[in-house]
């Protein structure tokens, strides 16, 4: 097995830098860490549990221009900015396994259907390099949805915090082998290692599987209304979440330029939903909080085969009134395997 | 703590209120806000230092609405709103009960007069965030204080946490969700936030009682409040007016005086 030490690694983000492609890696900014772009190195910070925001901004940022139209001496010029673009060449340090996999996921999200060029192009031009994690906090939850504070899957590149200021170092991804490959000096080979014993421990709270079986019995459960009494309907949970996906459509101009722009929207909104005619099938936050959980998972899991969630417990860090996701689920699956119990006893 | 609980348990036992709004405890070391609605639940009530979200903005929401009389858990930022909301014809003090708590004893709040004295008793709290920020800016120059504005509201994705955590921000529809025609506009790429920040800080003057409470629920760390904090002590400056201190004062955005400047206008 390969391993990197801390000063090597930091030759080679610098190295990076330099040359003119963007970095993205943790930084400190309102006492917050915030996955910025790397101008000197040193900024970087490493002992964070979990930055605030996730990195899906780099694939799918929050205002994505997708044309423009501009008159020009009575013609009219269309820019399609799906076509012929190249994404920026960047790279990503210090996600966490959680935010590889659902940047993985996303992927997956956009390629259904009709695969989206705006997110090909960024994905195609960037390189993930994660951390595994040796820390964990009380809003961690991989383990209960399929992922694990060391899973690989996502990552170009995952290093592995070790003694003596080293990382253990795995490469997926053709990507992240062809970037060791340009730093081979850096590296240095040992003997196996087990990677395990140096990860944080998340015990798992709930079954991801057990909960979508639940789910699909449980639309008129009035365990809802509960858990979403302190909801206060902003949509901090969806914006820092790494899988969110929904957005709307905006255009923007007068009659002699304009953007049309694809922008992050959140289903605990009191407006996701309405419709024209004044009818709003989720009228309460009880019903946009259902939503939200069924959506990640009981809709994806059957529509995609995918975990809408990746247990970052960012949602929870970040919400005002401290709905804590990995708590609520466990709660749910619990009041919910109570109520399909009534219903096999008195059908 | 267990004074408060046992004012809960009564208050619930005699009828008297249909739900205490109050904090309890939460993840890890947070507090978090409980609708208490039976009494054997009143031990999950705690107050102290962590107790910051101002929980005034649950009087508003039907689903707590229809579990009748609120009583409410008030530190003194909460006491100002009421009588603010008061004041704007949103509330009625009989409508519900504030409970303060001082050395252990809880007082029962129960008419505009006694909410009026405790308010006057208890000065502008002003967010510990505010204070040095607020000094910082001032010496600025308008050009810094715009370049400091956009990077700090560059961060800003729109999740409006800063609206729904506010309790005076209640309006049904907020301009921002109108969108025939759209007034202000929806990406949040740099116009678009500072279109919205300035909305919102434009509404809140004269209005906002310094809670802070949309500062504390930013998830980026924007400490969005001294706009409205500012706003309010320009209309204090300019208009002698001071929210969240009498129930029939009227609203320095909606009355006019004969004597009100006018040099503001261009």
């Amino acid at each position: 097995m390969e391993v990197i030490t801390h000063d090597n690694l930091l030759i080679i983000l610098k190295s990076i830098v330099d040359s003119g492609k963007e970095l993205y890696a943790p930084q400190r900014k309102a006492g917050k860490t915030f996955f910025l772009s790397v101008k000197d190195v040193a900024s970087i910070v490493f002992d964070y549990v979990q930055t605030t925001e996730s990195p899906k901004e780099l694939l799918f940022p929050k205002v994505e221009r997708m044309l423009s139209y501009k008159f020009t001496d009575g013609k009219i010029q269309v820019t399609d900015y799906s076509q012929g673009q190249e994404g920026p060449n960047r790279v990503l340090f210090g996600s966490r396994p959680c935010d590889a996999i659902g940047m993985k996921t996303l992927a997956e999200f956009f390629r259904q259907d009709m695969p989206d060029a705006f997110f090909q192009q960024r994905q195609d031009a960037l390189t993930i390099i994660s951390m595994s994690c040796v820390r964990s906090d009380e809003n961690c939850f991989c383990t209960s949805v399929g992922a694990g504070p060391g899973d690989s899957t996502g990552s170009d590149i995952l290093l592995t915090p070790i003694e003596d200021s080293r990382y253990l170092v795995e490469c997926p991804t053709e990507k992240g082998k062809t970037l060791v490959e340009s730093y081979k000096e850096l590296f240095e080979q040992t003997g196996a290692a087990d990677k395990e014993k140096y990860l944080t421990k998340i015990q798992q709270t709930f079954s991801h599987v057990g909960i979508a079986r639940m789910l699909s019995k449980a639309f008129d459960n009035p365990v809802w209304n509960e858990a979403s009494l302190r909801c206060i309907g902003c949509g901090a949970c969806a914006y820092v979440c790494p899988v969110c996906s929904c957005f709307d459509i905006q255009d923007e101009g007068n009659n002699k330029k304009g953007d049309r722009l694809r922008c992050w929207d959140s289903c605990a909104f009191a407006l996701f939903t309405l419709h024209t005619s004044g009818h709003n099938p989720r009228p309460t936050q009880s019903t946009r909080w259902r939503q939200r959980v069924t959506h990640k998972f009981a809709y994806m899991p059957e529509r995609y085969d995918l975990v809408g969630c990746v247990g970052c417990g960012r949602c929870s860090r970040s919400c005002p009134a401290d709905m804590n996701l990995k708590e609520e689920l466990a709660e749910l699956g619990h009041s919910l395997e109570e109520v399909s119990q009534r219903i096999e006893e008195h059908p | 703590m267990q004074a408060l609980q046992q004012k809960a348990k009564e208050l619930l036992e005699s009828g008297k209120a249909g739900v205490v709004i109050g904090y309890g405890n939460g993840s890890g070391d947070r507090v978090r806000p409980v609708f208490i609605r039976n009494a054997a639940e009143v031990a999950k009530l705690v107050l102290d230092g962590r107790c910051r979200q101002n929980l005034s903005v649950y009087l508003s929401k039907p689903e707590i609405r229809r579990m009748g009389r609120p009583a409410i858990v008030a530190i003194p930022s909460v006491v100002k709103t009421i009588i603010q909301l008061i004041s704007e014809n949103q509330l009625k003090s009989k409508d519900l009960v504030t409970l303060v708590v001082e050395n252990n004893a809880v007082t029962e709040l129960s008419d505009d007069a006694s909410l009026e004295a405790y308010s006057a008793g208890h000065p502008v709290i002003f967010p510990p965030f505010a204070q040095e920020e607020i000094k910082t800016i001032a010496a600025m120059s308008v050009q810094e204080r715009f370049k400091y504005w956009q990077d700090e509201l560059s961060r800003c994705f729109k999740c409006y946490a800063c609206r729904a955590a506010c309790p005076l921000c209640y309006c049904e529809r907020c301009i921002t969700d109108d969108n025939r025609p759209q007034w202000v506009c929806v990406p949040s790429h740099a116009e678009g936030n500072f279109e919205w920040h300035m909305n919102r800080a434009m509404h809140l003057a004269g209005r906002c009682i310094e809670c802070g409470s949309c500062t504390i629920a930013c998830p980026v760390g924007i400490p969005i409040g001294l706009l409205t904090i500012e706003a309010s002590r320009i209309v204090e400056q300019e208009f002698r007016y001071r929210p969240g201190l009498r129930c029939d004062a009227p609203s320095a955005l909606s009355s006019f005086k004969v004597e009100d400047k006018e040099c503001f206008i261009v």
